[in-house]
């Protein structure tokens, strides 16, 4: 990473970290869930920013995180951070499982395949056989998890939100960390030439199937954290709320982002979380409207994504030529 | 379940397959003419379903109001395509998709607010009752289900004999070419989107006597058209009525076989499934491409 | 002179004594001299976008409040934010209208998991959750949950009423149920089972159930039919009602039909569904239905009509969510009156668990809103009626659904 880069990091990094001090208690939530719908946006980038492999279900593995964590935490009486790693691993399973036979299908109808998954998920959370665990329609309500004592012990005091807040933070810039590591790489480059041209890296020696059933893997595993996540800050699941517009906001969240950067998923999280709430403002009558023509307007602008525009931005602002790759 | 109790679903999946396949018919026509699913579709039908709906409380009668409507759905869809969607002509794909998502969301929103969610009752052109007093289907279901199958005729007819149509495959599948044979593509989109827009109108005015008039009239019924124009082949508009009717019967079957419950988890496995066996859909041809 | 001087004098100490406290202004959070904040969460967006019409109605009762110039002399600042009936939204939404808008407190938040979502919160923060737009029973917990009450009679309670009238009248039932697949649906579902009693379990002969993203029940129907039900509890929402009501009949199925009184509505069910497809139908109510002919002449309904003519002129005068929304700002208006200059959080719910026989003209005759330190129920009563084509006729007495 360039110099310029990590600075312009650690300088996010030490803002993010000063936040919880100088915002209201709801503020810090609301920061809170920003960061989980980035985590969650970053898993849905790899597989169809990276990988191409558009998904349109990923509210499901969201959902089977959330749940994970919520079932854990209420029957098992687990610990909420202990519950994380294992929604996660649980996921990265199902992602991987549902990976393979996706791997016959191409384009749209592979988005079939994901909308299917993301449409199933609310009815398979209230079926009755699973209801003794899932809650049933009723959800499950989960406690809040405290600051732990050592902290007040050491002098630091830190209310429940702001603790959350520093515990998704601490995830979150692990999960960016992973996932920049990973991507930079040949694994990286090897999702991008799938992604690009399927043929030619199967020629080049590249394990297509192998990579594209991680690929979804990968990404479950990072949006099911982020349902685990999402679960605790909310401290309540329920089925209908993980139906099929969630997995179409996830979407909209990365193309308005940025398909294929990690920063993207951040603007993107920004947006889902906070466009909404300024479109109810300005309109009683149908905010959705105004939500509508505020993504359409968006898309006008920066066709790429908001880091798709910072970047072409930059590379104007250096001198450099304008891509001609859309 | 008796015999009969199945026969009785199966016609009455067969009716709501109907409505699957009209509003799959549209998917099919505007991915034959912008190589796009345009997941606006349903709200778009619904909201020129409304739009013949405030005519015929004008005052204007059945045909009069049908006809005029189409000619304004195939207006507004021409408009749209050249207002909204050619800003965006060179974007990537996806980004393309959130663009008919925003559309899809305001249309909602804004149907909701003009018209209220209460549910309103749409007329029927067909007569109460059936001759014979068959009564398996409802004299609507079966008309609407033959309205389909001429709007199925006339597309076929369009695509394979016109010149027109010719065109239109022409600049869907290859742009660079078409423009240098001397078609104007982006009118052959515009028209193909106005086209998509009129089939889409039908299917909601065939619809909305069945399941009542309201804003979300569509949103439910956009997945199954969705998955019936896949399953059916998505360049196929016969692939598309016949992938409809199959999964309306499929569900209607399930939901009496193995309950409600889990009936639309199951249904959607079983086409997955099936696309999974040809994935092209049944009606499709693989697209081979040169490397 | 002198024992006039006492008297008076004794008269004026008297009467300064009895003054009541109130005297003294208290106020909490959200409250002055010149408004009084209230918060509330609706889904104007989203698949249950059709109940936000509770929330705009509220908002023009409103309205015509402050237009009277309020309340003892506060007008009512109304804040409602769409959360599109999902509970994570809720929560945030809740978060926003406590911590930032600081609102005095939170009334007629709408659906069961978006109140179930925020129920430990408001109960930790010690802010009132008023009267919230749910059948669910679990709001009746004084106990417990100190600032949470709920407002209508409950769903499982109204099955129960439907379960007792069938075991009354029709003993050899073979009851087919129709539900939504969510909490309202299970909710009705659950309280007829109980209400049948375990015995009696065996007279339900068929259950199905939707999804709201179904575009059409039709199969559904046809599957109860099947079952030779000859009785009908119909758990759907009001699109979903009017198609049951009408595929039922056109099949030529004709059982005895129960339908819950979300639904009960002649302008937007029973017109669309057909006036004498509907006929034979029998729900409960506690409100008046607008289109009712009966009630055309009715002081209370004229009211009510010209008030949507003029504070809320989008919305449709059938809509039963719109009366709806209408009575429970009375209730509201009610309950900010008797706190007087006394709005502290704390007396927001004891006055609100003090209403006694409150009465609201567009209740059914002989149904009042009545509460107590451990009666969070303020409706608990409803009046079974049949639907005979044409308007609604009242049968057998108000039933109290107290336990």
């Amino acid at each position: 990473m360039s110099r310029r880069m990590l600075l312009l990091t650690l300088a996010l990094l030490a803002i993010a970290c000063a936040l919880p001090f100088v915002l209201t208690s709801y503020r810090t939530f609301q920061a809170a869930l920003v960061l989980v719908y980035a985590i969650a946006l970053l898993g849905l980038n790899i597989v169809t920013g990276y990988n191409g492999q558009i998904s349109l279900g990923h509210g499901a593995f969201y959902a089977l995180g959330a749940y994970c964590s919520a079932i854990l935490m209420d029957q098992a009486g687990l610990p909420y951070w202990a519950t994380i790693p294992i929604a996660g691993a649980a996921c990265l399973v199902a992602g991987f499982l549902f990976g393979l036979p996706a791997l016959r299908l191409e384009g749209l109808y592979l988005a079939l395949a994901t909308f299917a998954l993301g449409v199933s998920m609310p009815q398979i959370l209230k079926y009755h056989l699973l209801e003794k665990w899932t809650g049933g329609v009723q959800g499950i309500v989960i406690a809040k998890p405290e600051p732990p004592a050592a902290l007040a012990a050491a002098g630091l005091r830190l209310d429940a939100d702001q603790w959350l807040y520093f515990f998704v933070l601490a995830i979150a810039v692990i999960m960016f960390l992973l996932a920049w590591n990973l991507l930079r790489g040949r694994v990286g480059r090897a999702l991008v030439a799938i992604r690009d041209h399927h043929t030619a890296a199967g020629v080049m020696g590249i394990n297509t199937a192998l990579y594209k059933s991680l690929a979804f893997g990968v990404s479950a595993l990072y949006t099911g954290v982020a349902g685990a996540l999402g679960a605790i800050a909310v401290q309540f699941v329920a089925p209908d709320s993980f139906n099929v517009l969630l997995s179409i906001t996830f979407l909209v969240g990365i193309v308005v982002g940025g398909l294929a950067s990690l920063s993207g998923a951040l603007f993107g999280a920004l947006f889902i979380q906070f466009v909404p709430n300024i479109a109810d403002e300005l309109s009683k009558a149908a905010p959705w409207a105004i939500f509508g023509a505020v993504l359409i307007a968006f898309i006008y602008l920066m066709p790429s994504g908001v880091a798709g525009a910072l970047r072409a931005l930059g590379a104007r602002l250096a001198g450099q030529p304008k891509e001609t790759r859309p | 379940m008796s015999a009969e109790a199945l026969l009785l679903q199966v016609a009455s999946g067969l009716a709501t397959g109907g409505i699957y396949a009209s509003l799959a018919l549209a998917l099919v026509m505007i991915y034959r003419a912008t190589h796009l699913v345009n997941f606006a579709q349903g709200e778009m039908a619904m909201f020129c379903t409304y739009i013949a709906w405030s005519l015929m409380n004008a005052g204007l009668g059945y045909w009069t109001a049908f006809f005029a409507t189409v000619a304004i759905a195939f207006v507004l869809g021409m408009l749209i395509e050249r207002i909204v969607i050619r800003p965006v002509e060179d974007a990537p794909v996806l980004s393309v998709v959130v663009v008919f998502i925003g559309l899809l969301v305001i249309l909602n929103s804004v149907a909701g607010w003009i018209f209220t969610y209460t549910i309103k009752t749409f007329p029927s052109p067909f007569p109460a009752e059936l001759p014979y007093g068959i009564r398996l289907v409802s004299p609507h279901q079966l008309g609407a289900l033959a309205v389909t199958m001429v709007v199925l005729a006339l597309l076929y007819a369009f695509f394979r004999f016109t010149a027109l149509g010719l065109a239109m495959r022409a600049a869907a599948q290859n742009p660079v070419s078409s423009r240098l044979v001397g078609i104007r593509v982006g009118w052959m989109l515009a028209l193909g989107w106005g086209l998509a827009a009129a089939v889409g109108a039908v299917a909601g005015i065939m619809v909305a006597p069945i399941v009542y008039l309201d804003p979300n009239m569509m949103s439910g019924t956009l997945l199954y058209a969705f998955a019936a124009a896949l399953l059916g082949g998505i360049e196929s508009p016969g692939g598309a009525v016949v992938g409809g009717l199959i999964v309306g019967v499929l569900e209607n079957v399930l939901g009496a076989l193995i309950g409600n419950e889990l009936k639309l988890v199951v249904a959607l496995v079983l086409i997955v499934g099936v696309l999974l066996a040809r994935p092209s859909g049944l009606f499709g041809k693989a697209q081979v491409t040169r490397v | 002179m002198r024992p006039v001087l006492t008297a008076s004098l004794s008269a004026v100490l008297a009467l300064g004594l009895s003054l009541p406290a109130a005297a003294q202004k208290k106020y909490d959070p959200g409250a002055s001299d010149t408004e009084i904040k209230i918060g509330n969460t609706n889904p104007y967006s989203g698949p249950a976008s059709a109940y936000g019409v509770i929330g705009k109605s509220i908002a023009a009762y409103i309205k015509l409040v402050n237009d009277k110039g309020g309340v003892n002399g506060r007008k009512i600042n109304w804040i409602s934010y769409d959360d599109g009936y999902s509970p994570p939204k809720t929560v945030e939404m809740a978060r926003k209208l406590v911590e930032q808008d600081q609102v005095l407190f939170l009334y007629q938040t709408l659906g069961t998991p978006s109140n179930t979502a925020i129920h430990k919160y408001m109960n930790m923060r010690k802010v009132p959750q008023l009267h919230v737009a749910t059948g669910a029973s679990k709001w009746n917990d004084p106990k417990h949950f100190f600032w949470t009450m709920g407002w209508q009679p409950n769903y499982q309670d109204e099955a129960k009423v439907y379960a007792k009238h069938i075991l009354q009248t029709k003993p050899d039932a073979k009851i087919a149920i129709l539900y939504q697949n969510d909490d309202y649906g299970k909710d009705y579902l659950k309280g007829f089972e109980d209400g049948l009693g375990p015995n009696n379990r065996k007279m339900i002969v068929a259950r199905a159930s939707y999804e709201v993203s179904e575009p059409t029940v039709d199969s559904q129907v046809l599957q109860l039919k099947a079952s030779g039900a000859n009785v009908f509890f119909n758990i759907t929402t009001p699109k979903f009602a009017a198609q049951a009501i009408r595929a039922a009949y056109d099949s030529g199925w004709r059982p005895i039909q129960y339908l819950n009184n979300v639904s009960s509505s002649i302008g937007a069910v029973f017109k669309p569904a057909g006036l004498e497809k509907s006929a034979g139908l029998i729900t409960t109510e506690y409100l008046k239905d607008p289109a009712n002919p009966a009630h055309a002449s009715d002081a209370a309904i004229k009211d009510f009509v010209a008030f949507m003519k003029k504070y809320y002129p989008d919305g449709d005068v059938t809509d039963r969510n719109a009366i709806y929304g209408y009575t429970v700002g009375h209730a509201l208006e009610q309950v900010l009156k008797q706190c007087g200059d006394n709005l502290t959080r704390e007396n927001v719910m004891k006055q609100a668990a003090a209403m006694k026989g409150f009465k609201i003209d567009t209740l059914l005759p002989g149904i009042t809103v009545s509460t107590g330190a451990d009666d969070y129920a303020p409706l608990q009563a409803v009046q079974l009626q049949r639907f005979n084509g044409q308007t609604f006729e009242l049968f057998g007495q108000v039933v109290s659904t107290e336990h």
